[in-house]
């Protein structure tokens, strides 16, 4: 449990993406995103440029495009939605493949899937090359409010907690004759959900209470802050994928 | 129930984060006042808690729409309502820019409907069911079940305003459809959510009754035994 600060999708590696500032890459990496949703969905070369511009920064944190793919397919759920569109929208419609599809809701699929894809693949990156820790310290130095980080810091923390206390109860379950097997094993998580909610709270308080009696003050101590706030080199260099994406926002909203 | 980008347009999303950034200045105002060192590590944990029950999304095929549980009821009943907004909307950020579910774009409408929407909707259930329910454990499940069943259904139906203010394709009449089945889906998903509320809430304020927020700040408190002065056998 204490090794547990880096979450599943940490990619270990110290390409020069790693070693950006964490705030720098945030940063980047809305901006990356807002200038993608403003781009008009008829533009289909704009969002080439901006695949090209993720796939440059993945090779550039050495980040394989299988496991970015494979990753990527986290949003189909979310996305599903698109699917539905050219049936239900309205309009002119066309023919395709013996079905009646409507044009606006081809493109309103289009346009979600295009940039829903944009943003997961850019929010996989940062996911990619930066450590849980360094994600909180970065929120905060993008002076993000005191009680927000603090409750992200503990969320991230007991997430590994709670995991915990699930595995030591059925772990508890199974040795005294329990056979959990597939869905079966849901009732007796239901039956004891409540139970794991207390267990991995009353294991936290202790942990926070240890923390308090160190000298907790609901900020992450100074060698966390410590090394290295981003330069402005940094920021430079970080902010040349958010230019090259508004550049072309620019360009695609002046041509159509 | 996370808006990926791309749904609704731009200028929408930027009223709507205009919007969810005002009330979660709010609530960080008003949350100051309630963290304490007892509200502190909770906060955490109800925010992991939720952040774990959102993985389980149950997409609908049919419809086009995918569900998942929302937790605002829950933080609502163990936090209180502000920050209880604060940590759905802990939960939603750190999944935008992490794990890519829900566009950092569109944070801004998530933020309203499942941090703000599904919270408000659930406390003021809370606040007016727990003066009128009895004061057992009965009276607690019950408020849990409900609060959460209705603070379901109220965030789905802001995603329907949302897209009916600024979706990027026009459904025409099918926008009746969406909500209906937005609705329709989220009745079904807020009873999962309602019976998961309610046992955990029971479960708390059975052994923990001081952790409830709900309980703590609506319920008139009861006057505390009479301490034996001096003397007395305790």
């Amino acid at each position: 449990m204490g090794a547990g600060h880096v979450h599943v999708l940490y990619r270990e590696s110290s390409s020069p993406v790693h070693r950006l500032p964490p705030e720098v890459k945030i940063a980047a990496m809305v901006l990356f995103t807002v200038a993608v949703v403003a781009t008009p969905r008829a533009a289909y070369w704009a969002f080439g440029g901006y695949a090209l511009l993720v796939a440059a920064v993945a090779a550039l944190a050495r980040v394989g495009p299988r496991w970015l793919l494979g990753r990527a397919l986290i949003e189909l759920p979310f996305v599903l939605f698109a699917f539905a569109l050219p049936f239900f929208g309205t309009g002119e419609r066309v023919d395709v493949a013996g079905l009646s599809l409507s044009v606006d809701g081809l493109h309103g699929a289009w346009n979600i899937l295009a940039k829903g894809t944009l943003g997961v693949l850019a929010s996989l990156l940062l996911a990619a090359t930066t450590t849980t820790r360094d994600l909180i310290v970065g929120l905060d130095r993008l002076r993000c409010p005191q009680i927000l980080t603090q409750i992200a810091t503990f969320m991230l923390r007991y997430l590994d907690v709670l995991v915990g206390e699930a595995r030591r109860m059925r772990v508890a379950r199974m040795s005294r004759g329990d056979d959990p097997r597939f869905l079966w094993q849901l009732r007796g998580f239901a039956a004891g959900v409540g139970a794991l909610f207390l267990r991995a709270f009353e294991r936290g308080e202790r942990v926070y209470l240890a923390m308090v009696s160190r000298g907790y003050t609901g900020r992450m101590p100074a060698v966390w802050q410590g090394a290295g706030a981003a330069t402005a080199g940094q920021w430079a260099a970080a902010a040349t994928v958010p230019a090259i994406a508004a550049t072309i926002a620019a360009v695609a909203l002046v041509l159509t | 129930m996370h808006i990926s980008n791309g749904i609704i347009d731009g200028p929408v999303a930027a009223v709507f984060a205009a919007l969810a950034l005002a009330a979660l200045t709010f609530c960080v105002l008003r949350g100051r006042r309630d963290l304490d060192d007892r509200l502190a590590p909770m906060a955490g944990l109800v925010a992991a808690f939720i952040f774990a029950v959102q993985m389980l999304n149950f997409p609908i095929f049919t419809a086009g729409v995918s569900g998942h549980l929302l937790g605002g009821a829950l933080a609502a009943l163990l936090v209180g309502p502000w920050v209880g907004a604060l940590c759905v909307a802990v939960v939603l950020v750190v999944q935008a820019l992490v794990f890519g579910d829900g566009g950092v774009a569109m944070l801004g409408l998530n933020i309203t409907n499942m941090a703000l929407l599904g919270t408000a909707a659930a406390y003021l259930l809370i606040a007016l069911l727990l003066r009128v329910l009895p004061r057992t454990p009965t009276g607690l499940g019950v408020t849990a079940f409900v609060s959460a069943l209705v603070s379901v259904v109220v965030a789905s139906q802001g995603f329907v305003l949302q897209y009916w203010l600024g979706g990027t394709t026009d459904l025409g009449g099918n926008l009746a459809g969406l909500a209906g089945t937005m609705a329709g889906v989220h009745l079904l998903i807020g009873i999962g959510e309602g019976l998961i509320t309610a046992t955990t809430v029971v479960t708390v304020a059975k052994v923990r009754p001081d952790l409830v927020y709900a309980l703590r700040a609506l319920k008139p408190a009861v006057p505390a035994p009479a301490v034996p002065v001096a003397g007395g056998a305790r």
